[in-house]
Order: C-alpha cells, then structure tokens, then sequence
C-alpha cells in the first residue's frame, strides 16, 4: 500500500503514435462525465481570466475611498474592500495569478520531476542516493515543504511557483522513475541501444511517451494542490505580494475583515474552489481513461 | 518483530541524515545572504559581517555543514534569535499545542473516514457513494483556512458555541482543553477526512473482489459478516499504512489552522520566525518536523507489521 | 437430487448484456458424481457459480431452474439461500492461495462455517476444525489450526479449503478446478482425498476441470461445455471411450497419454469464441474439422442420440443414425 501510494502502476504506452488510438481515447475522454464537467468549468474559468479587461471598467489596484467596505450591489457585484477596491475584478484579475502559479509550478515540477526521475533510473549508481533524497522530501507534507522553501526565497510571484514546483518534484521523479525503469527494460528500448541510438534519443522517443500519460494525471492534480497552496502561503504572509490580486493574497487581505465585511473573502474562496475542483474533476477523468490502474492522486 | 524494528530505525538513519543536510542548504544555497537580511536594511557592513561571523556563516560552507551535524548529534538544534532561547526547547515548549491538535483531528478523521469509505464500497454507485465521494472531491478543492474562517463567523461569532481563538492546556482543564480544540480540529480533520474515505472506499472495493470474499460467502456467511469481518480486517491493513501520511498532512496543515485560532503551537512558531527572519527557527523547526515524520512513518510500519500476519510471523 | 433445466447466465459489461452460460441442462441424482470438462472460458465456474448464487447480483441476471431437493434455488430468497450455503452444497475453488483470507487462522475459518450453521462456540469449533484438519490429512492438526494461510503450502491450503468445505457434511460438494493450481504428486492427493471424502460422506460431487482425463476418472457422468453451452452429456466411460461430439473428442485428444507415443501434444485449432463475439451457427464452426455449410447457418440443437447420451452437433447425431 505504501508502494502503491509511492508508486503508480506501470505505465500504459498511451500516447503512442498512431492517430487511430488518440481518437479513441480523446473520445472515450469526451463521453467521461467528470471530465466534461471539469473540462468546462476549467475552461469557463481560464476565458474569464483572460476577458478580465472587457468584463470590468476599473483597475483591480484602482482604490476608491467612498466605496471602503461596499457590500455587493450592482455597481460592485462581489462589494468592495477597505480600500474601496473592486473585488469582482480583482477576483478576475486574481485568476491570472493564481492560475499561472498553479499552472507553472505544476509544469516546472512535472519538468524537474522528469529529469531527476529519467537520472534515477538511467544512472543506476546516482539511484540509491536520489531516491534516498526524494524519501526525505517526501517525508514532508508539500505544503511544509512549500513554507519552507518559500521561507528562504521571499515573498514574490517567481518564488511562489520555484517553492511550489519543489515540493512536488519528488512525487513526479517517482513516477517518472517507475516508468523509465520499465521501459528500460524494455526490447526495442534494448534494440535501440544496440543499434546505437543515444541517450537523447532514447529518452525522448522511448521514455518520455511513456510515462507521458501517468505525468499527465499528476500535472494535473498538482494543478490544484498548487492553487490552494498559493492561497495558503498568501494567507500565512509568504505568497504572491500585494496590491496586484491572487485569490490567496484577497483573502489574507479581507481577513481582518472577515466578519464585517465577508463578500471580500468569500468570492475568492469560491473561486479558488471552483477551479480546484475542476481541474480535480479533470484529473479524475485523465485519470480513468489514461491511467485506470493508477490509484491514487499525486 | 525486534530486528524489524532495528532494521526500520536503521533503515531511517540515512533518511533523516539526509533531512538534515537539506535543511541545511535549503538556508545555504538559496539566493540571498541571511545576514544581510537577519542585520535588517539599516546595519551597515561591519553589523553585516558580526551578524554572519556570529551565525557561523563566514566559515566555509563544508564546515558549517560539519558543524551543523555534530551540534544536531548532540541535540543542539541551534539558537532562536527573537527568543534567545534554544529552537529545541522553544520547539518542545509548543509540542503539546500543535499535538494535542493534530492527535484530536486525527482521531475524528480516522473513524470518520473509515466509516464513510466503507458505506461507499458497499453501497457502491448509489447516492452513498456520489455523497461520498463529494466531499472527498469537496476535501481536495476547498482550502482549509477558508473553511476555518467561515467556521469561525458561523460558530464563533455568530452562533458563540466555541471559542474563537486561543488553547487551554491539557492539565488545566480537560473541558475547556477540548474545547479550544474541538473546532479547529474539525476543520482540519474535514479535509483528511475525505482522503481518507476514498483510500478506504478503494481499498475495500479491492478487497471485496478478492477470491477469499467469494469463499466466505460460499459457507453461508451473511453480506454483514462478510463486510465486517472477512473484508474490513484486510482493508483496515491497507488504510494503516496512508495512516502515517495523514497524520503528516494534519501536521503540515495546523501550521495554517494555528495561524487561524491563535494557538501557540509549533506551526504559529514557524510563521512568527519567517516573519522575523529568525533562521535558525525555522531551519530547526522544519528539521525536527522532518524528524517526526520519518519517526511516523516507523511507527506505522512497526504497527503494519503487527496488525499483518503475513509479515508478524515471518 | 439436483435438476438444473435452461440455466441461463447474463453478465452486465460497459457495452450491455453478455452472455455467459446459455441454456443449460443436466442433473444429478444423490451420491452422484458429476464431471464438467471444457477449454478454459467455456462458462464452467459461472455455472458453478450459478447453483450457489455467488455472482454479483446487480451485474449478473440468472433464468432458467436449478431445483435443489424440489425447491428452486433461483427463486429462493437470500436469507435461505444463505443457509444453504456451506451447509447442504458446498464449494472449494480453484486457487487454493486466494481463496482463505489470510488475516484469519485456519481454525477459524473452518470453525466459522460450523459457528454459523451448527451454533457451535468458539472453542468447539476449534476442537471440530482440528478434527476437520485431521480428516483432510493434515498432520500435526491440533497445532495446526492456530497457523495463518500463508504458513501452509498449496497443497495444504487446498486441504484446509475441502476441509472448510465438508465441516457440515454437506449432500452437494462442487470442487471447481480444485487441483489445477497444484504440482502433479499434490493433484492426485487431493483427488484421492475427494474420493475418500465422498464415500465416507455418501455426498454427490461435481468436479470442473479443463482435463477430460481427469474427470472421465472421478466421475460417473460427464457434461462438456463450450463457449457457455453444453454440447454433450454422457456417461464417463462413453466420453472416455466413444465421444461423439467432435469437440470432445478434440479434448480426448488432446489429453497426454502415455501408452501411445506421440511426441507432440494435439491441440485443438483456434480459440473459443469471446461471449460477445460467438459465431450465428454451431459455436465450435470455426475450429471443427466437420463442419458443413449447414453448421454455419443455425445453432444446432442438443439431441440425443442414445439413452444417457445428448450432443449437440446434427453432423454427427445423422451419422450415427444412419450406422444404426
Ligand atoms: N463476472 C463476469 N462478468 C463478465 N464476464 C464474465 C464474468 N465471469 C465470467 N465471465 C465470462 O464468462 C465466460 C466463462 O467464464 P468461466 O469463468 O465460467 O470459464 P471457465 O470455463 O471456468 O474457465 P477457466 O478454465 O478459465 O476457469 C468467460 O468468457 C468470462 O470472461
Ligand atoms: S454442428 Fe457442425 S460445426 Fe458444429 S460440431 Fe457439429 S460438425 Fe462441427
Ligand atoms: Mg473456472
């Protein structure tokens, strides 16, 4: 159980060439209800991030003193915070942060992941140390990891994303590993190398497509841990700084105010939620389809 | 079961080595000079170079790394600068705080989850299982400080049922001790809970196909016993071992539930010596939490061993 | 004793109902011996499964009748069926290594089986299953029932489960591939075990195996299925020595034997048909060396062609008509 918490299963080749399988799979996709309902909320989401400008007329940073604590009205549809700052656009804006933190620390970490995992697995004697590296990483709770990291960095956007893609490195090296070691094994991988073919060539042909389908599954719920993590280290002081918006750091802002003024709070921890749990949703229908006998998440 | 057990702790030993080599460079390597920061933006570079010189930090890094160890090996975990007070000490006087919350949420979401994994297995697709696995798709997308701070509106400061804020020690009064806790607890144990369902519900539904099910109901045993004794003994096994990882993740997550209801356990130490720079806090306190968890993860494995007859009488 | 008539198995898969065991008929009189013989996925275990109701429920739909002392074991309710169970048909499977739950002592799984239908103690059924332990030959039993599954070997296990299985001297024992998971020497223990047992029980059996061979030897009477059907019905020794249908004597040939000295193993060509997939006409078309155009077009009838004796194949039931 622990092995199959640490481990996924072996890795179906599903992402091989061959247009015909592709096919069957996005349509197999397409008629899981979790992932269309994922898909579309994802999707609703990211448009709305993006149509921040058409969907708003002020700055999310745009203060206004008469509006300090306005409860949501038509003019200011999630209210106003103490600064009288708008929070529906703030929230919309927020996306953008919020999103691209999730977003790019679960490709960073997917990335960082690959590599260290493909090393493990090629360099049979940097295993033993790696892995014993990667156990005590992941003997911390990400979040800690998170705080840790994000401790010594300090608080800016960039550093948020480099905590965040550290933390969930070693879940992704397991993976990644766990793959690269059967496939390594594999014939044609064997053939390959008799006939010369390089490492490069090796990784990128053989390995990667591999284990694309199990990183695939990860990068996604990692995707929505990193959403809420950003939000937990807005809260503890250490996110993405002020005044420019992420859901976490509105929240820690409208904290102080959280039993006066609820709206600034509230609205984005809807949205927070709602992202999660699409994605989540998402990644539940990757995971059915791409990956059935993986078990659990990240 | 003794050689396992010292095979376990040996087994740990590199682990935890490692842990510390990292918390050690995670304060070394990483941009910027902590000297410079700890000295603060008015210090100029003499106060710079005796607040490194005080730190260790103008010694070679190799050495500093040596020192660091040796000090660890002897207990020495270093000194807090805000508290003039060793980070050990200072981590211990708070042990009990972050414990006792972390144990109380641990006993409400062991159970709960169980329980709730267990009817999704066996009343598998009904709207059981959908409500089941709701929340636990609710537990992976909600934050938790968020919930927290509704909780707090709706049952503190709205309906005045717990107390907002704050922590009554164990020995000063078990009612009021609980009751500081009973809330955020909950809270954290919320979002475990749902985890935990659905590792149970999975590994129940495992069980249930297994050719051994099939062979009690071949003697006449009810659904009832089969589920109670024949499938729960062998999933429970399973759940003991995510047992230890959850007990991390409520850990990890009083750091934030601390912040929220002022409770001066280890996690709100964490956050206080981030925001004053304290180094040495916090690269003791992520050290000695890194050591609870490798500690965790050998007891679960020593009960696993205990609880599976396979592995006790090997 | 037992007269199973149309017993028909559907399963639920993702694309809808398949069909599993297709109308199915034999019957058995007490202290009888049964055979099933068939290649692997011809539906012996799912009609196995059938007369106990093992199969889950929400995916699975039964029809037909499997009378049990006059009552219809398809029509009873669970509650009955559930007493039933262990004590009057009981089964041991084929995996001797799955099929004990290795959390539990032995004893105790033996003993559960008395617990449950005899309200014995704890303790009592712990003295019973040392003797049960003691029946199937296990040495050494009164230690031995404090041990844990996974400290016996599969011979051993496969011994626990006859003994699990006989604890309430059951009138119907269904042994369904009891010794295809085992070495050849353990094989011949278990069976020689089987037939002691029955004697001594005076209990009918029915015996799955995939080895013609095997089963012509135990049993009385044979019924071979294919891809869910039955396609013949006869005594042992008639399957043994005259089969009729041209899949059992397929099977015939395909058992090793040791006065003839082939050297190399027939095999039947081709594969059985997937239950989602059979041919329209006779489902053995495709693989039979006999096949005519007329076999392609329906499925052919189950006739007999002597006393005891139903195949299902009108090719051969015409010749043998006409050899008359
Ligand atoms: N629960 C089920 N759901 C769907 N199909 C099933 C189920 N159980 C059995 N089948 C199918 O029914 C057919 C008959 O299976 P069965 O297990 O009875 O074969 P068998 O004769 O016992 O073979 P073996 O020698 O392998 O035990 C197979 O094609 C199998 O895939
Ligand atoms: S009916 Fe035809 S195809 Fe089927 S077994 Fe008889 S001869 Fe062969
Ligand atoms: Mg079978």
């Amino acid at each position: 159980m622990t092995d199959r918490l640490a481990s996924p299963a072996e890795p179906q080749p599903v992402l091989s060439p061959g247009a015909t399988r592709r096919r069957i799979l996005m349509r197999r996709l397409w008629r899981h209800r979790s992932f269309r309902i994922g898909g579309g909320i994802v999707l609703a989401i990211a448009l709305l991030a993006l149509a921040a400008p058409l969907l708003t007329s002020t700055e999310p940073t745009q203060m206004n003193l008469r509006a300090r604590f306005a409860p949501p009205s038509a003019e200011y549809l999630f209210g106003a915070d103490n600064f009288g700052r708008d929070i529906f656009t703030r929230v919309l804006y927020g996306a953008r942060i919020s999103l691209w933190i999730g977003c790019a620390s679960a490709l960073l970490a997917a990335a960082g992941g690959a590599m260290v995992g493909m090393v493990s697995a090629w360099f049979r004697p940097l295993d033993g140390v790696i892995m014993r590296i990667m156990d005590a990483l992941l003997a911390f709770p990400a979040i800690l990891l998170a705080i840790g990291i994000n401790a010594a960095l300090g608080p800016q956007v960039t550093s948020v994303i480099i905590a965040l893609a550290f933390a969930y490195i070693p879940r992704m090296a397991r993976i990644v590993r766990a793959a690269a070691l059967v496939v390594r094994e594999l014939d044609y991988v064997d053939a390959a190398r008799v006939s010369g073919a390089g490492g490069a060539r090796i990784i990128f042909r053989h390995i990667l497509p591999n284990c694309m389908a199990p990183l695939l599954v990860s990068v996604t719920f990692v995707f929505a841990y990193a959403i809420l993590a950003e939000a937990a280290l807005s809260f503890l002081g250490i996110g993405p700084p002020p005044p420019d918006p992420s859901w976490g750091n509105i929240i820690a802002e409208g904290r102080d105010y959280s039993v006066q003024a609820w709206w600034i709070m509230l609205f984005p921890g809807l949205a927070i939620s709602f992202s999660a749990l699409g994605i989540n949703l998402l990644g539940d229908g990757l995971r059915d389809v791409l990956d059935p006998r993986l078990k659990v998440e990240a | 079961m003794a050689r396992l057990i010292a095979f376990r702790i040996a087994q740990a030993i590199p682990v935890m080595f490692v842990v510390a080599v990292l918390t050690f460079l995670l304060m070394h390597l990483l941009p910027g000079d902590p000297a410079t920061i700890i000295a603060g933006d008015m210090a100029d570079q003499a106060a710079i170079a005796q607040v490194r010189h005080d730190l260790g930090l103008d010694r070679p890094v190799a050495m500093q790394l040596w020192l660091w160890v040796a000090n660890l090996a002897q207990g020495d975990f270093g000194t807090s600068l805000m508290l003039n007070q060793p980070v050990a000490e200072a981590v211990l006087e708070r042990l009990p705080v972050t414990g006792s919350l972390a144990v109380v949420a641990f006993l409400i979401t062991i159970p709960t989850g169980i329980v709730l994994g267990v009817i999704a297995a066996v009343w598998r697709d009904t709207w059981a299982d959908t409500a089941v696995m709701l929340l636990a798709l609710i537990g992976v997308s909600v934050p938790n400080f968020w919930i927290a701070i509704l909780s707090v509106i709706l049952f503190s400061v709205t309906l005045g049922w717990f107390p907002s804020s704050g922590y009554v020690p164990l020995q000063d009064d078990f009612g009021r001790w609980l009751a500081s806790l009973i809330q955020p607890a909950v809270v954290l144990a919320l979002f475990q809970i749902g985890y935990l369902a659905r590792m149970t519900r999975s590994a129940m539904l495992d069980v249930l196909d297994q050719d051994y099910i099939r062979t009690a109901r071949a003697k006449g045993v009810s659904i009832t016993i089969t589920v109670a004794k024949h499938a729960f003994r062998n999933t429970l096994m399973q759940v003991v071992t995510v047992s230890g990882y959850i007990l991390s993740l409520l850990i990890g997550g009083s750091v934030v539930i601390e912040q929220i209801f002022a409770m001066p356990g280890i996690g709100r130490l964490l956050v206080q010596a981030i925001m004053a720079r304290d180094y040495p806090v916090v690269q003791g306190t992520m050290l000695m939490l890194g050591f609870a968890f490798v500690f965790i993860n050998i007891l679960i494995d020593l009960i696993y061993a205990y609880v599976d007859p396979r592995v006790r009488y090997d | 004793m037992l007269d199973v008539a149309n017993l028909t198995v559907d399963f639920r898969v993702d694309t809808g109902w398949i069909r599993s065991v297709d109308d199915v008929s034999f019957s058995l009189d007490a202290g009888a011996t049964l055979g099933i013989v068939g290649e692997s996925g011809s539906g012996k275990s799912v009609t196995a499964l059938s007369l106990l109701r093992l199969h889950n429920d929400r995916a699975t739909r039964l029809s037909g009748r499997v009378s049990f002392d006059g009552q219809d074991l398809l029509a009873l309710p669970e509650r009955r069926m559930r007493e039933l169970r262990g004590r009057d048909i009981a089964m041991i499977f084929q995996d001797p290594m799955h099929s004990l739950n290795p959390v539990l002592t032995i004893g105790e799984q033996i003993g559960e089986t008395l617990r449950i239908h005899q309200g014995l103690d704890r303790k009592a059924a712990q003295v019973a299953a040392a003797n049960l332990l003691d029946m199937v030959r296990i040495p050494d039993a009164t230690r031995r029932v404090t041990d844990y599954p996974h400290q016996l070997s599969g011979g051993m296990r496969q011994r626990v489960m006859i003994a699990m299985a006989i604890a309430c001297r059951p009138r119907l024992l269904i042994a369904d591939e009891p010794t295809t998971a085992l070495d050849v020497t353990v094989q011949a223990q278990i069976l020689e075990l089987l037939r002691d047992l029955r004697e001594e029980i005076g209990m009918s059996v029915i015996l799955i195996s995939h080895d013609l061979g095997l089963v012509a030897e135990f049993a009385e009477r044979v019924i071979v299925m294919y891809a869910g059907e039955l396609v013949e019905d006869a005594p042992a020794r008639t399957i043994f020595e005259a089969p009729a249908h041209p899949y059992s004597e397929g099977l015939l040939r395909a058992i090793p034997s040791a006065d003839v000295d082939t050297h190399r193993l027939y095999a039947i060509p081709g594969r059985i048909p997937d239950p989602g997939n059979r041919p329209p006409g006779c489902n053995f078309e495709p693989r039979c060396s006999l096949a005519q155009a007329t076999c392609a077009a329906s499925p052919p009838p189950l006739d007999p062609i002597a006393p005891e004796h139903r195949i299902r194949c009108p090719i051969r039931s015409a010749a043998k008509e006409v050899a008359e």
